[in-house]
């Protein structure tokens, strides 16, 4: 049995509390860095993280990008969309085919 | 020749033919489970893009009603309003095989049956903006778990895809290439031997020939007579 959080700055995330998911605010890199540490220890299936805070996390999201469990997605926050989740989706095309033949524009 | 020393032996030609059956056939397997990762890989980005996009959509418009909603009311009610939420979500994980990759496939369920539980508030000192945002948060979520399982499953595939396209482009462009050039290397290398033995053989029996019968002595004595 798993549980599902969400990790960003508290503006963006406050209404999935509503939802019945785990709110984690996370004001700066360091924090973030401890708090999804401890989340992905194994009582989290899936982690959504805004993408502004996602930015600063590069490597630590990058650990867990070929582990099956916890699934770290990106999601917009409040100050709108940077696109960075659609570029994640980049990235998986061009590591298996080489270059990104699908969404290229 | 061989960039690596072989010995050209019987024994080591039959061990290279054996590698390089092997390695053809590897080659052959492995290149079949690229090509069928890839196939459903491609399916599954796709679909993985357009969930995507669905979710950053709804997302955005659930923030907006958010901002909506925190302009109409104080932020200490709102934030009182939020705080002890009704619903719980739990997650049922699975794992499902595809290709040898293994993909999570999550079930979601929810701590209570009702769908309204998600205004954990009395409704008196909010807004009604507010339960449009809740409820358009609530309305994306779905898509959200199916957009984790997707994305997560792309991931792995992707990772999955490269570590195959490796193995395939070595055992095409190192592997057999290296097999099929010692054993060329190893079967001259016998060949020759066996010429040189022959040579070596007919040489020993001239040499026998002349001491049984002196052709050459009696070839010099017919040319003294006449």
């Amino acid at each position: 049995m798993y549980k599902i959080a969400v990790m960003g700055a508290y503006d963006s995330i406050y209404g999935f509390a509503s939802l019945g998911l785990d709110i984690c605010p996370v004001s700066d890199a360091q924090e973030g860095e401890e708090t999804l540490r401890r989340l992905a220890g194994g009582e989290y299936a899936v982690i959504y993280i805004t993408e502004a805070l996602a930015a600063q996390l590069g490597r630590e999201i990058d650990r867990y990008r070929e582990q099956v469990l916890p699934a770290i997605i990106q999601i917009p926050g409040v100050s709108g969309n940077t696109g960075a989740g659609i570029e994640g989706v980049k990235k998986s095309v061009e590591q298996a085919v080489g270059s990104d033949i699908l969404f290229g524009d | 020749m061989a960039s690596t020393q072989v010995n050209p032996t019987r024994m080591e030609l039959t061990r290279q033919k054996k590698k390089l059956v092997t390695a053809a056939k590897g080659h052959k397997l492995l290149k079949d489970k690229r090509d069928e990762l890839m196939r459903q890989f491609l399916d599954l980005v796709r679909e993985n893009m357009e969930l995507r996009r669905k979710v950053e959509e709804g997302i955005l418009a659930a923030n907006r009603n958010f901002v909506i909603a925190k302009a109409g009311m104080s932020e200490e009610t709102l934030h009182t309003a939020l705080m002890a939420p009704k619903q719980e979500v739990y997650l049922e994980s699975s794992r499902k095989n595809v290709m040898s990759v293994d993909i999570p496939v999550f079930e979601y369920r929810t701590r209570t049956a009702d769908e309204n539980d998600i205004y954990s508030y009395g409704f008196a000192f909010t807004s009604g903006d507010l339960d449009d945002a809740v409820r358009s948060l609530a309305d994306v979520l779905p898509d959200m778990l199916r957009l984790a399982e997707t994305e997560k499953a792309c991931q792995l595939m992707a990772a999955e895809i490269e570590k195959t396209r490796r193995r395939v482009n070595a055992l095409e462009h190192v592997i057999i290439p290296q097999a099929q050039e010692n054993i060329k290397y190893i079967s001259m290398k016998l060949d020759e031997n066996e010429r040189s033995t022959q040579i070596r053989l007919m040489k020993v029996k001239d040499m026998m020939l002349e001491e049984a019968h002196h052709y050459k002595e009696r070839q010099a004595a017919l040319a003294a007579e006449s």
